[in-house]
């Protein structure tokens, strides 16, 4: 196996641990912190399968060398827009989490 | 949420896991070899280095765009408007101040040496930006810098201008036939002059992430 | 390339310390595991020789980032400090 795919493997492992935590976290700032693990998974993916044949690959690297960047500005909008919503509530968690738990059992994934 | 409900998401991002792993073992190999067209080109780009050529040149259009979803991200954040501090109050501390005053001026040294290295090794405006902005971060921490409740002029002008000048050297390239397409002799310090503009712009953009917030609050008056 | 030792050694750590930061209980705990895990990522980089990644990953995805996120662990700290008092997570929970 080369080096390229299975770092491109683990990329996957990532992306479906942060896609998990994405969803089972309730309070926000695990939520983002998933949102991160599941960025890097992703990138982790395109370098990687690009790379399986040995050679570094300059376009995908490019492309997560700006996706970084994004994913960065991403998670400081979704910072400020949490803290402006704990100041508002006095709780960092979705509303309709807090909400729908105990009334609908199968949660947000049910529907 | 229900603990079944928990359980079987965990055992559905499992089965993901394991369906993209045999995805990717079966993958065909790529069709095109994107790296030895790059290599091919590479002369005709301007600089030396792949990765800065793809990202300033062969793909200029994804870089422009990014530019503009961070300063979108900034006024995002700007707009949103800042929360009242909530942190105690921390104690001037003179010795990191000390320490921040003496790094700043070499982090932007290391910031320029990055900018300058990016056309022919690793290294470019995004990662000189990174310094900048981990200089203001430390800056602010330290104290000599305030938040930035109200961006004043030239600090939303200096925001603006590495976008502003990618884009004229974009629109630029029009009248030679296509968007962002270089004049040949030129290409080399167009892309220096875009990546200094960046350069200070993403700077100025990420720090600003960590600096659109409220006032730390000091434990009295600073002398 | 080939595959050495170090890269399953580096696999694991990048699974376990996401894994970590996932589950753990405590907010800033959870951000102190996820920068470590920024930093595993710029090995990671390194290894598939792009430098470039690499160091924009430490500078962001585990400096700026983290800072972000630590600041933001404290200001939510400060906001359920202020807000509830003491017992108020109980009376919430009994609500339900």
């Amino acid at each position: 196996m080369s080096l390229g795919l299975f770092y491109a493997l683990v990329g996957g492992g990532l992306f479906a641990l942060g896609l998990a935590g994405l969803i089972l976290q309730p309070r926000l700032l695990g939520k983002i912190l998933a949102f991160n693990i599941l960025g890097s998974g992703a990138f982790l993916v395109l370098v990687g399968l690009a790379q399986r044949g040995g050679t570094p690959d300059p376009v995908p690297q490019a492309m997560v060398l700006t996706g970084i960047v994004v994913a960065v500005a991403a998670t400081a909008l979704a910072l400020a827009l949490t803290r402006r919503l704990a100041d508002l509530s006095g709780a960092a968690v979705l509303p309709e989490d807090d909400a729908r738990a105990p009334a609908n059992p199968r949660g947000p994934d049910g529907d | 949420m229900n603990r079944w409900a928990s359980v079987a998401v965990a055992l559905l991002c499992a089965v993901l896991a394991l369906a993209l792993a045999w995805a990717m073992w079966d993958l065909p190999p790529a069709p095109v070899a994107l790296p030895a067209q790059v290599a091919g080109s590479l002369a005709i780009s301007g600089v030396e280095h792949p990765v800065t050529a793809v990202l300033l040149n062969f793909r200029g259009y994804d870089t422009l765009l990014e530019v503009g979803v961070l300063l979108i991200a900034l006024l995002g954040m700007l707009a949103a408007g800042a929360t009242p501090e909530r942190m105690t109050a921390l104690p001037p501390d003179p010795v990191l101040e000390g320490l921040a005053r003496l790094l700043a001026p070499l982090m932007v040294l290391v910031a320029g040496y990055l900018l300058w290295a990016g056309a022919f090794r690793p290294g470019g405006a995004f990662q000189a930006a990174a310094v900048l902005a981990a200089a203001g971060v430390l800056l602010r921490l330290a104290g000599p810098v305030t938040a930035w409740t109200r961006p004043g002029r030239v600090l939303r002008l200096a925001l603006a201008a590495g976008f502003v000048v990618f884009l004229a050297v974009a629109v630029l390239g029009l009248a030679q036939g296509a968007m962002l397409e270089y004049p040949r002799a030129w290409a080399g310090s167009l892309i220096l002059a875009v990546e200094a503009g960046l350069t200070v712009s993403l700077g100025l953009t990420l720090a600003g992430l960590f600096l659109a917030g409220p006032e730390i609050p000091r434990g009295g008056p600073r002398t | 390339m080939s595959l050495s030792p170090f890269d399953l050694l580096l696999a694991v750590m990048l699974l376990l310390t996401a894994w970590r930061a996932l589950v753990a209980p405590d907010p800033f705990r959870a951000t102190v595991l996820f920068i470590v895990f920024g930093l595993l990522m710029a090995l990671a980089w390194a290894r598939l020789s792009a430098p470039d990644i690499a160091l924009a990953e430490a500078a962001i995805g585990a400096g700026l980032t983290g800072a972000l996120l630590l600041d933001a662990v404290g200001h939510l700290r400060a906001v359920r400090r202020q807000s509830s008092p003491p017992g108020g997570d109980k009376a919430r929970e009994a609500a339900k």
